[in-house]
């Protein structure tokens, strides 16, 4: 759940970068296999907060950051992490793109120093496509705890680039990068990539071709002629076409296709397996990196992974695996439950003593009775409410999320569920976006892009909003708290409440693999594809770091939106709820107009009308019933959940009207900042459209479905 | 033998990987390769996907796909 200010507005478009970039010195992509630490590497250069993970496909665009060293300016760019360069994902095609075509001074590859061997796979493939790179090699504390030397200075002799070791969270391993990354840009040292050397066949095709190409690429582009050639041999459209996009160049022409033609005649000569040539390429590549691996890796302890193994096991396991899992959600909740309950109450109390000083101030200044009561009754109260009721619970979930996440637990998510997702037809990926989603279903669409199927990634932005954000929890916990909790008494409430969100929980799982299913089976017709995932390593989790960070950026990220929504909302509700016509207020017509609708749906009218004028941010939904009940009613002072309850008790509210809330907090229409995702993730109105009505019916149909039986047996 | 068959904690080591597209590049990438030792080490709760140790990481495949690897 990357949500912070800079993971959901920075999403450059290749323009603004290029405006950023003629205004620094200096340009420095940032490349690596997913969850190397290179998002903490940017981040600590960059003094940028973008959201890390410990799970594969976080930084799913790029984005960039500023950093002055030496009183220079270099641009970073922060690119998705990948395996390789030569699939065609959405993000490889970024990270090639920009590394090739983006001609950054300076490309630095941050390496796993746990796994060199595989990530040196993708150094020599970005060998190929620039010759400023520098290799550093991160998470040496961690090789150093499983007891992995790695000689850096052979690495560099290997590589022919220069090779930085660096402990991302340690600030001051980060000179050295900064260091290199300046005297490889000011041209200071000279670089001589070891580029792979390939099978004599694949080689002497090369030369083959090379005069051709060389006659039309750009002179800037020279450098890449013999990664041109390599595509040619391998006969990859996607990426020739992009290649001729780039330079403005066409590979197309008829000495080129004779060339290739030749070249593939003596393959076939030599039993060289032409479609094939890809594997051969490929083996190459690794069998070096195995090679330079072996040469500058020691493993002193051979078990150097059991810890990770045995923690594995018991969290992967046939019994335990997934009560488990539950059983850590529900954990979360509680603590969420119980802690929350106390801030909440100390806010309000707060914000009550100084809504008197504001009444006070406003009578000194003789401010007119009208723009009082829209500020303070209007304006004021629904802030209040909102920060009140939403800030405690976010404040404690949010961190406690975070850290499960960079333990590196959600992958283990995933793979735990990825059986039901196939049984779905989807992709086991969809439960990690599905996890996002608990965080804010907006990221958890962006996320989508990890999925590789197009069809797959459509039904798991579809589906997102069936499982509840982070918006939508207060209200979830605060209504069962009330209706539910409130039938028990101490410890026991507090653990019924949870028991209570977690099958709303389970319900919105539920319903996302019973929706995907459908879905597959109908609109989105297909088979399940293929399910690679990485299981990284389990970290140790930064915990101060994670605390603040995520208080500071996710939790008031959130709140600032919620409170940018909710002030206009307040003095919109207030005016609906005090300008009359006929003795009435509009927010009363409105109420009155949704009502009979809304009481089949075992619901009233006021809800109604609050779930869609909570469009723009679902925090605000509760804040805006007790403000229409309030401005409508009768006006108590509210100090406790307890308050809330009695505000709502005496407007009517049942345990039926509770569930009902809960069920269509789960199922109802996504927040205009996921509707806006889903259009720009899928480029279709349609879908869009789709996406806000799919979950909708659900939960009308729920809803009315649990109000019939209730009223048969009640 | 295909990848599937290996029983768990036994090293295997690639002869074919007959998956096509997508799927065989990206096994590719994560450095499956004719020769690459291969290892089964967890199982999920429902028996599929299994994961398996391939040059020092850890990745999950799904029984479908790795039917179609063969072992030496």
């Amino acid at each position: 759940m990357g949500l912070t200010s800079s993971s959901t507005g920075s999403n450059l478009l290749n323009k603004e970068l290029m405006n950023i970039q003629k205004k620094c010195d200096f340009t420095v992509a940032f490349a690596g296999n997913p969850n190397v630490g290179k998002s903490t590497i940017f981040n600590s250069l960059t003094g940028m907060h973008q959201h890390t993970g410990n799970w594969p496909g976080k930084t799913v665009s790029n984005a960039s950051g500023i950093c002055n060293y030496n009183n220079r300016d270099y641009l970073l760019v922060d690119i998705p992490g990948t395996y390789s360069l030569m699939s065609n994902s959405q993000e490889e095609e970024i990270a090639r793109d920009y590394i090739c075509f983006g001609k950054p001074d300076a490309t630095v590859i941050i390496l796993d120093a746990t796994c060199i061997e595989r990530n040196l796979n993708l150094v020599f493939q970005t060998m190929e496509i620039t010759k400023n790179i520098i290799v550093c090699v991160n998470l040496l504390d961690e090789a150093k705890k499983k007891k992995i030397e790695i000689n850096l200075e052979k690495l560099e002799t290997l590589l022919g680039v220069p090779v930085v070791g660096t402990i991302a969270r340690k600030r001051r391993t980060l000179k050295n990068l900064l260091n290199v990354i300046e005297q490889v840009c000011t041209k200071k040292r000279h670089l001589e990539p070891n580029c792979i050397t390939y099978l004599p066949a694949i080689e002497d095709a090369i030369l083959l071709l090379t005069g051709e190409v060389n006659k039309i690429t750009p002179q800037d582009f020279k450098y890449i002629n013999r990664w041109i050639c390599l595509k040619l041999l391998d006969d990859d459209q996607k990426i020739i076409q992009s290649i001729e996009k780039a330079l403005h160049i066409s590979l197309h022409s008829d000495k080129i296709i004779q060339k290739q033609n030749d070249a593939r005649k003596n393959f076939t000569k030599i039993d060289l397996d032409s479609n094939n040539i890809k594997d051969d390429i490929v083996s190459s590549i690794m069998k070096k990196s195995e090679d330079v691996a072996k040469q500058v890796c020691t493993f002193k302890n051979k078990e150097y992974n059991l810890r990770n193994k045995k923690i594995d096991k018991i969290l992967t396991s046939k019994k335990f695996g997934i009560p488990i899992m539950v059983a850590f959600l529900g954990i979360i909740f509680w603590i969420t439950i119980v802690g929350a309950n106390y801030p909440s109450q100390l806010l309000s109390s707060l914000f009550n003593i100084l809504q008197e000083k504001l009444l006070a101030l406003f009578y000194f200044l003789r401010v007119p009775t009208f723009i009082t009561e829209l500020l303070i009754n209007g304006m004021y109260k629904t802030l209040a409410w909102v920060i009140s009721v939403m800030l405690p619970p976010m404040a404690i979930f949010f961190p406690l999320f975070t850290l499960l996440e960079d333990l590196g637990y959600l992958p283990r998510i995933a793979f735990n569920l990825d059986n039901y997702f196939k049984k779905a037809c989807t992709s086991g990926k969809q439960a990690l976006t599905m996890c996002m989603g608990f965080g804010c279903n907006a990221c958890g669409v962006v996320g989508t892009r990890i999925i590789d199927s197009p069809r797959e990634r459509l039904i798991a932005m579809l589906t997102n909003a069936f499982v509840p954000c982070n918006g939508r929890f207060p209200l979830l916990i605060t209504i069962s708290t009330i209706f539910i909790g409130s039938y028990f008494t101490g410890m026991t409430s507090s653990i019924v409440s949870t028991l209570c969100v977690l099958l709303v929980i389970l319900i919105g799982i539920f319903l996302t693999l019973i929706i995907s299913k459908i879905l597959s089976k109908t609109v989105l017709k297909g088979f399940p594809s293929s399910f690679i995932l990485e299981l990284p390593p389990y970290r140790k989790p930064q915990v101060g770091k994670v605390l603040v960070r995520s208080l500071l950026d996710r939790t008031l990220f959130v709140l600032g939106r919620a409170i940018s929504v909710a002030a206009p909302v307040g003095i919109v509700i207030w005016l609906f709820a005090n300008i009359t016509i006929g003795n009435v207020s509009i927010l009363t017509y409105i109420a009155n107009f949704l009502d009979p609708f809304a009481k089949l749906m075992g619901i009233d009218g006021y809800i109604l009308s609050a779930f869609i004028l909570g469009i723009p941010a679902n925090e605000i939904v509760l804040p805006i019933i007790l403000m229409s009940y309030l401005a409508t009613g009768s006006l108590v002072d509210i100090d406790n959940t307890f308050a809330i309850g009695e505000i709502l008790k005496q407007n009517g509210w049942t345990l039926l009207t509770g569930i009902n809330v809960m069920i269509f907090t789960l199922l109802h229409f996504p927040c205009g900042t996921t509707l806006i995702s889903i259009k720009k993730e899928s480029g279709s109105l349609k879908w869009t459209l789709f996406a806000f009505v799919l979950p909708t019916i659900c939960g009308i149909i729920l809803c009315m479905l649990t109000t019939g039986v209730w009223n048969l047996i009640i | 033998m295909t990848l599937y068959e290996l029983p768990l904690n036994e090293v295997g080591i690639v002869k074919d990987i007959n998956c096509i597209g997508n799927i065989r590049r990206r096994l590719l990438d994560l450095g499956l390769i004719k020769g690459t030792p291969i290892i089964p080490i967890l199982k999920s709760p429902s028996g599929d996907p299994t994961a398996f140790e391939i040059r020092k990481t850890i990745i999950a495949l799904r029984k479908e796909d790795s039917k179609l690897i063969d072992l030496k």
